[in-house]
């Protein structure tokens, strides 16, 4: 049709191979005004809310919230917190990494043991492990090493070896090794099978095409949920009251508050802090998906400029 | 140092029940240039990984320059390899895939020096230079940092041969090498492998390319249903079939 309408203006002239010569298109944005209207309706709300909790809930008791929120125990137990976390991640990651490797190994034994592991320590809940560590000393009130039926060579007394600290660490981390464990297994599992036999038959052994080529790939799917889970241990770490440890985050503000019969501030106090820390570790987060989406076509070039082309009009 | 390259006696693949490979026997001399035709599901494919163990023979006798491929022969025990022994006979075997299978993660450059330097023990400067140098022999001499995300199917395979090259194999297969690439990309890829057929390089290579045979082979194998149907000079075979499988297979790619 409309060459037809360029056929009758008789002065035009066309490109021989009768193309429409290009110009880029200058069209109106499409606009959304529902978009708009629901967004101011949700800002005033959010206002109001705000206006509300600041001056009419003497409940919230903002002045306490000020007051206790760079208190020194405060600060020591989110320091407490920030320590569970980090140590029973390392731990729970290193171990599932193994219980993984473990699961898909061809070896019948490795397998049937990383299943067992996996079927007690995510088949029970968190907090009944915790409150089982906290009874470790009373079941096995020493710690021996030796040879069976003989005198041990080292002997302690678990409740002086252990401490609370420690077993709520040992408890976190092993009960996450599990969840770790299927999170790298999805991960290796991943990777196209053309990968390793590439790598084999180059003469990789199997454990530098697991470092140097499945790993490094397998990380992609890897790095968001154990993420996710770096977030809900962080979040975890305040079951750690059943071991008993009372040092951590939650437990301190709650006993604080106990005796300040005034549990609102410091609640607040507490969310405060979490929200920070896990604040924190969503950029770092950002930043490891964006190193191992290396070779995706996702990535930042290796000179530095960032490849996003956006072809809204056709080029010259 | 005897003159074969591979040499194959009543070779047998079972994958369960199903036998893929039944009584293959063949020679491949050194220099040699080999071509495996056939229709898909005849064994080709499956025999050439039997040659780099990465399928494991299930009967018969493959050598490689005589060593027993994946087992060890003690008297009359044979004896499975471990897999360093396995790897050690795969580092002189190079292979090119029908889907390139480069490393994502890593550039050309690292994709040529990765087993030089993991395997070989290269140092990192001595594996740079020959990567570089045999990247500009595959004629991607200005892609060392590219990605394989950023190269076009043709690139990638010749990376994935000059990644073969860097460990100095002695013989290199070639599975489908340009079976998933656009036609007007699958000259610049048998360009290389012409090159390297010319360099005196052994090679066997399964195709579906019967003018890469015709004009480069040394001898054509024709399979079908896990045996040799026919064997012997590519262009008398190509111009002349005996066995009316031959026939009637070359009818329908010719």
């Amino acid at each position: 049709m409309t060459n037809a309408q360029h056929g009758s203006a008789a002065g035009e002239t066309l490109p021989p191979n009768g193309a429409v010569p290009t110009k880029a298109i200058k069209a109106i944005k499409l606009r959304h005004p529902w978009r708009t209207f629901f967004a101011i309706v949700i800002i005033l709300i959010a206002a109001l809310f705000i206006y509300d909790a600041g001056f009419n809930r003497p409940a919230y008791d903002w002045a306490s919230v000020g007051k206790y929120v760079f208190d020194v125990r405060v600060i020591g137990a989110a320091f407490n917190t920030l320590q569970l976390t980090v140590y029973s991640m390392i731990i729970g990651i290193i171990l599932g990494i193994i219980l993984a490797v473990m699961r898909l190994s061809p070896n019948p034994i490795f397998k049937s043991v990383a299943w067992v592991y996996l079927w007690t320590f995510r088949g029970t809940p968190v907090y009944v492990q915790l409150v089982f560590w906290g009874l470790l000393a009373v079941i096995y009130q020493s710690i021996d090493i030796g040879l069976p039926f003989m005198h041990p060579w080292i002997s302690f007394k678990t409740t002086a070896a252990l401490n609370a600290f420690t077993l709520a660490v040992i408890g976190l981390a092993l009960n996450e090794a599990a969840y770790m464990a299927e999170i790298v297994r999805a991960g290796i599992l991943s990777v196209d099978k053309g990968q390793e036999e590439a790598s084999k038959a180059l003469g990789m052994s199997w454990g530098q095409t697991m470092n140097r080529i499945t790993i490094p790939q397998a990380m992609r799917i890897i790095i968001p949920p154990t993420g996710n889970d770096v977030i809900s241990m962080l979040k975890t770490t305040s079951l750690v009251t059943a071991v008993p440890y009372a040092f951590d985050l939650y437990t301190r503000t709650r006993d604080i508050a106990s005796e300040t019969f005034n549990p609102i501030p410091l609640l607040i106090v507490a969310s405060i802090w979490y929200l920070f820390f896990t604040s924190i570790l969503m950029i770092g987060q950002y930043y490891l998906e964006k190193r191992y989406a290396r070779g995706t076509g996702m990535q930042i070039e290796r000179r530095g400029k960032r490849k996003f082309v956006r072809e809204v009009a056709p080029r010259d | 140092m005897t003159d074969v390259m591979v040499r194959a006696e009543g070779v047998v693949k079972k994958f369960g029940t199903n036998t893929v490979l039944r009584d293959i026997s063949l020679e491949v001399k050194r220099g040699e240039v080999m071509c495996l035709i056939g229709p898909s599901g005849s064994g080709k494919s499956t025999f050439l990984r039997c040659i780099n163990h990465l399928e494991s023979v299930s009967g018969g006798r493959l050598f490689v320059e005589d060593d027993l491929i994946g087992y060890r022969q003690k008297g009359d025990k044979i004896y499975e390899l471990s897999p360093k022994e396995a790897a050690e006979q795969r580092r002189d075997i190079g292979m090119v895939f029908q889907k390139f299978n480069l490393f994502p993660h890593m550039t050309a450059l690292e994709n040529v020096i990765e087993a030089p330097i993991r395997v070989k023990k290269v140092s990192k400067a001595a594996a740079t230079a020959r990567g570089k140098e045999l990247l500009e022999r595959v004629g991607l001499g200005d892609k060392f940092d590219s990605y394989p995300a950023h190269l076009s199917g043709g690139q990638q395979q010749r990376v994935a041969i000059a990644r073969a090259l860097a460990m100095e194999p002695k013989l290199m297969l070639f599975d489908e090498p340009t079976s998933a690439l656009d036609p007007e990309l699958v000259g610049e890829v048998l360009d290389v492998m012409k090159e390297l057929a010319k360099s005196g390089m052994t090679m066997i290579v399964v195709t579906h390319e019967m003018g890469f045979a015709r004009e480069v082979a040394d001898s054509l194998v024709f399979m079908d249903g896990g045996v040799v149907v026919e064997a012997g000079d590519p262009r008398t075979v190509l111009a002349n079939p005996q066995h009316e499988r031959t026939q009637a297979f070359l009818s329908k790619v010719l």
